[in-house]
């Protein structure tokens, strides 16, 4: 495959398109949509972490003047448990039942019924008019509560070693035998971290607008990470078919894997089609943080085995994490991703995905894989220090590299890790002086990135301008990677191709933006889909005239003859085949469809600096180098801010955010201001290298680059904390009480009488 | 669903004659950053809103002939910061209600607001304690004069009789060698509610503490005035001994709840160290560094 080296476009930071937009206001989110006649729908959600729904008499609310609609689990199509129906990553069985609590409620926040009514105060009051009894039921939520031998059972169908369990999966992957292995160890270090759930935490709720016709034809606006996946789940659960359902993607303010599933959208399309009213649906964020995906909390086991000279002969990991109420947390994420820097002969790596009565988790940039490179990161940590090894060097010693057999199960072709330690170590921040309190880590992360299935059409338009239509959202500036791309193929100026996300009735099926595939994808699609373009503007250039299409070249924007001996023609420019386009064969465009492959794995190495407030336990991130092999940065831009959202959100993960429970079982952080993500004041500018080592499997070298920003951050700021106060925390998140309590000694209590 | 009336008028007479006629039903309106919030979050229903803004009193400043500071209830955070003196005299107060959210808040949010609202992590209250400052009331039955630290009644209320509102606060006058200053922990570096929230007012000559208020936030169900911690620093140099001995008086003043925010523990270990930082910065201050 060639792979494009000297270009004009590629690797520009060109203005996104949709950037005008976005800063005057005008783009159009899932809540900006109205429309004539419009009601509006709200949930009415379960109080209690666990209860059987004995009753739902929803005859009140119906009753009361203004509501137009109501449906309840009766409405939506049942997936019998004893048949699993997957959907991409989700299990149909677990969506009919998350999106509307069946025989059970799980947790605080799962829907037991939804109203919609004519304005949003009569659907909340409707609401409170439901009557539903409750069996209430007891609960556990922490990963140690659930597992325990009496814990009670969320789905009693499941069996673990024979018995009801929560344990609802296991995953191994194993490589050599690690007892041989930890036997030749002259170091073996082995510690048990935790980490907090914590919530992906788009601005953007989960909003929709949904019209059904009289004849079933349904027309959905919603901001979501695929409006395909919209458009399939809503059609699973609600039985209409997908031809008659066209699901238009809004703009969308945030996802970072948690819009990869639906929890509106079918409730509003059931609404609509009972009323025959468009109902529109909006949640408060305290719906958002108490009944979306945020990602699992986590328990961890890693034990490391090293020889005297720093070789990794054994590691091994366990993984607990809390899957919500339905089966489905990231392990594959945990277990997989986080020995993969390294080549180590003997691993052992398990997953459990354990169940509880917290809200069902979603993705979160990288799933699973961060949770698993804390703890192997720091203990890493840990062995380097008591072989007396500088941090980096160890990972050197032991990096993974074309031919190393990942425990997971692929040998790496050409793999950038090794340039990201050695640029992180030369890296003018690793040798900067560091003041009193300071300290500073480093920690490495992968992330397994994904390929599959993408469409798009690319069309010349009359006067010679290009529209590409894909069929994935843009979170992260895709289209304009896209349009650096179309242009440098059809050597023209980037402004002059307009992108856009069709809606699934007008461009192919393209999968979720997820998996850090969107631009890998579809810069292929769109390569291909431009090729064939340039073919045709060729073959209409050679019949003009008049020899062959193989002695035509296209160049800069136009065709020519291919050499002299061609014949001398003056070039026809885009614009001038496009004119003459009526005469010449008819309209020009080309679209692909592809299940993509070839997406690589991605590496980032990072280094943190912190300083800490001793006296009040206040660690502050004050410096932060992220390097990451990314393949081929086409928007260098877009790719650096990948890099520093990924930093932000670890940072956030690692210092202060963590979903609190009250001793009843309910969320007590429901909102942005004691669920605390970082705000801009608490973060240094974010400093980034991109090191590119080109996929050699992709037109132009792309690699995923949006996951793996966030693997390696919890573990660098954990060490770099440790080197600061000589201490180390083995929880997260490292929030001031925890930080001082883990200083002080004597403990607090003493100290304070 | 229910109407809300809303009045705004240009006189205390007839605000106090609304709102008081309007019975519980009734909030007044100071910048809104709290009741829109919590009417937003459904936590209240008010039938009537009388906003405070048109009048003249509520969004005044003004130094009297005395030396002292009369702040209107209603005066937002931006418009305090904007007064030429103000700032000067009173640094720490200044501070306290400047820390009050983002710039957006600012533009609304008022100390009278923040005093009003009861929480027991508003961050002017205890600056305003550490001042000594003095509200002005004004109620069905004409007006009276508090002390700051005698408005809140718990998380949520107030002392205020029906019908009472809020129309100033007066600082005194601050003789030669005086300043103030405001600390508060919090874990975020803004946008986030006081952890713990420490005021101390001062005044030294030559060298040694002749005058000190200490206030309190967020270790108790009020923000509380620390009469031993303020004995401690009065009469030393803010010598270390002294320091510590107010620290500990702050520490043996915390009946702090565990949650969400801070552990009790946590509180109390942190309103000492606050109180050493924020009595360095006013001593500071004092001393013109
Ligand atoms: C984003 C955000 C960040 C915030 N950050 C902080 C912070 O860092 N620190 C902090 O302390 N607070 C913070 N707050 C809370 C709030 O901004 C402050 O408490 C502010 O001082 C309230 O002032 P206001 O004028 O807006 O009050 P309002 O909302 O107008 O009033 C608050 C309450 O007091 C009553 N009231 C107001 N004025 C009077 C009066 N004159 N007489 C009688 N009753 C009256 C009202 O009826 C209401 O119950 C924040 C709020 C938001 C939205």
């Amino acid at each position: 495959m060639n792979i494009v080296v000297n270009n004009k476009w590629i690797g520009q930071r060109t203005i996104r398109p949709d950037g005008v937009d976005k800063v005057t206001g005008r783009a159009a989110f899932a809540a900006d949509t109205a429309m004539p006649g419009m009601i509006w729908g709200k949930v009415l959600r379960s109080p209690h972490p666990h209860a059987r729904i004995r009753s739902i008499d929803t005859s009140r609310a119906e009753a009361l003047p203004g509501v137009k609609a109501v449906v309840t689990s009766r409405d939506i199509v049942d997936f019998p448990i004893e048949k699993s129906v997957m959907l991409g990553i989700q299990d149909m069985r677990w969506m009919c039942r998350n999106v509307m609590a069946r025989d059970k409620a799980l947790f605080p926040g799962h829907p037991v019924a939804a109203v919609a009514a004519t304005t949003e105060a009569i659907a909340a009051r409707a609401c409170e008019l439901i009557e539903v009894d409750y069996e209430v039921l007891p609960w556990s939520i922490e990963i140690d509560d659930a597992i325990k031998p009496d814990a009670p059972i969320l789905h009693e169908f499941n069996k673990f070693e024979g018995k009801p369990s929560n344990i609802v999966g296991t995953l191994e992957h194993k490589k050599g035998d690690i007892e041989q292995g930890f036997k030749q160890a002259d170091v073996v270090i082995e510690r048990t971290f935790t980490t907090r759930p914590v919530h992906q935490g788009y601005i953007e709720p989960h909003a929709c607008l949904i019209s059904v016709a009289a004849d079933g034809k349904t027309t959905i606006w919603s901001s979501s990470q695929g409006q395909f996946m919209v458009r399939a789940m809503t059609a699973y659960l609600t039985g209409i078919p997908q031809s008659d359902i066209r699901a238009i993607p809004a703009e969308i303010g945030g996802g970072f894997g948690g819009k990869t599933i639906v929890y509106l959208e079918p409730l509003a399309t059931l609404l609509a089609k009972k009323s025959g009213r468009p109902v529109k649906m909006v949640m408060t964020r305290e719906e958002v943080m108490r009944a979306t995906g945020p990602t699992s909390g986590s328990k961890s086991t890693v034990k490391i085995g090293a020889k005297k000279d720093g070789t990794i002969v054994a590691a091994q990991g366990t993984f607990y994490l809390q899957a919500g109420a339905f089966p489905g947390s990231p392990i594959r994420g945990a277990a997989g991703c986080s020995f993969a820097p390294y080549d180590i002969p003997n691993v052992l790596s398990v997953g459990f995905d354990v169940c509880s009565n917290r809200s069902k988790v979603a993705a979160y940039r990288a799933p699973g894989a961060p949770i698993g490179a804390y703890a192997v990161e720091c203990v890493l940590d840990e062995v380097a220090e008591s072989l007396k090894m500088d941090p980096l060097d160890f990972r050197l010693k032991n990096a993974a590299k074309q031919g190393t057999k990942a425990a997971h199960g692929p040998v790496f072709p050409r793999i950038g890790y090794v340039e990201t330690v050695e640029a992180a170590r030369n890296h003018p921040h690793y040798s900067a002086p560091l003041g009193k309190l300071q300290g500073r880590g480093v920690a490495s992360g992968f992330w397994f990135n994904a390929g599959g299935e993408s469409s798009a059409q690319v069309n010349i338009t009359e006067d010679g301008n290009v529209v590409v239509t894909t069929g994935h959202p843009d979170i992260g500036g895709s289209r304009a990677g896209i349009a650096n791309v179309c242009a440098e193929l059809l050597g023209i100026d980037y402004r002059r191709v307009s992108v856009i996300i069709g809606d699934t009735q007008t461009v192919g099926f393209s999968n979720l933006t997820g998996g850090s595939r969107v631009l890998f994808a579809s810069a292929m699609v769109v390569t291909q889909a431009t090729e064939k373009v340039i073919n045709t503007l060729r073959e209409r250039a050679a019949k003009i005239w008049e020899i062959d299409p193989e002695a035509v070249k296209w160049e800069n924007g136009a065709a020519h003859p291919a050499s002299p001996n061609a014949g001398q023609f003056e070039p026809l420019t885009l614009e001038d085949l496009a004119e003459k386009a009526p005469m010449q064969g008819g309209p020009i465009g080309a679209g692909v469809q592809l299940n993509t492959q070839g997406a690589e794995g991605g590496f980032g190495t990072h280094i943190c600096d912190v300083e800490v407030d001793i006296e009040l336990g206040i660690a502050r991130v004050i410096r932060y180098t992220a390097v990451q092999d990314v393949g081929r940065a086409v928007h260098p831009g877009y790719v650096e801010g990948q890099l520093q959202g990924g930093v932000a959100q670890g940072i956030g993960w690692a210092l202060n955010e963590e979903y609190i429970y009250r001793s009843d079982g309910k969320v007590d952080n429901p909102g942005f201001l004691d669920y605390r993500m970082p705000v801009c004041s608490d973060l240094p500018m974010i400093d980034t290298v991109l090191v590119e080592v080109p996929n050699p499997k992709h037109p132009q070298g792309v690699k995923g680059v949006g996951e793996v920003p966030l693997v390696p951050v919890m573990a660098a700021v954990a060490n770099a904390i440790y080197r600061a106060v000589g201490k180390r925390f083995y929880a997260l998140p490292m929030s001031p009480p925890k930080v001082l309590e883990g200083l002080e000694t004597p403990p607090l209590q003493q100290a304070a009488e | 669903m229910t109407d809300i009336r809303y009045v705004a008028p240009q006189t205390l007479d007839e605000a106090v004659g609304a709102y008081a006629a309007a019975g519980s039903a009734a909030r007044i309106l100071a910048g809104g950053t709290d009741l829109l919030v919590q009417m937003r979050s459904g936590a209240v229903k008010p039938g009537l809103i009388v906003d405070i803004k048109k009048i003249r009193e509520l969004t005044a400043i003004d130094e009297l002939s005395g030396g002292s500071f009369r702040v209107g209830a209603a005066v937002p955070g931006a418009v305090l910061a904007e007064h030429p003196r103000f700032g000067k005299v009173w640094p720490g107060v200044l501070e306290s209600v400047n820390l009050i959210g983002s710039t957006q808040v600012q533009g609304r949010a008022s100390a009278g607001g923040n005093l009003c609202n009861a929480s027991p992590a508003g961050d002017s209250v205890p600056a305003m304690i550490a001042a000594g400052a003095v509200v002005t009331v004004q109620g069905p039955d004409g007006r009276r004069e508090l002390d700051v630290e005698d408005v809140p009644a718990g998380p949520g209320r107030t002392n205020l009789k029906p019908g009472e509102i809020l129309v100033s606060f007066t600082l005194p006058p601050r003789p030669p060698g005086s300043s103030d200053a405001y600390l508060r922990m919090i874990p975020r570096t803004e946008m986030d509610i006081a952890v713990v929230g420490c005021g101390v007012s001062l005044t030294l000559k030559g060298g040694v503490c002749t005058h000190a208020r200490v206030g309190l936030g967020a270790v108790a169900p009020t923000a509380l005035l620390i009469e031993p911690a303020a004995q401690a620093l009065i009469g030393s140099r803010l010598d270390d001994a002294a320091i510590n001995a107010a620290a500990n008086a702050c520490r043996a003043a915390c009946r702090p709840i565990d949650d969400k925010r801070g552990t009790i523990a946590y509180r109390t270990q942190i309103a000492g160290v606050l109180l050493k930082r924020t009595a360095k910065i006013a001593a500071e201050r004092a001393q013109g560094k």
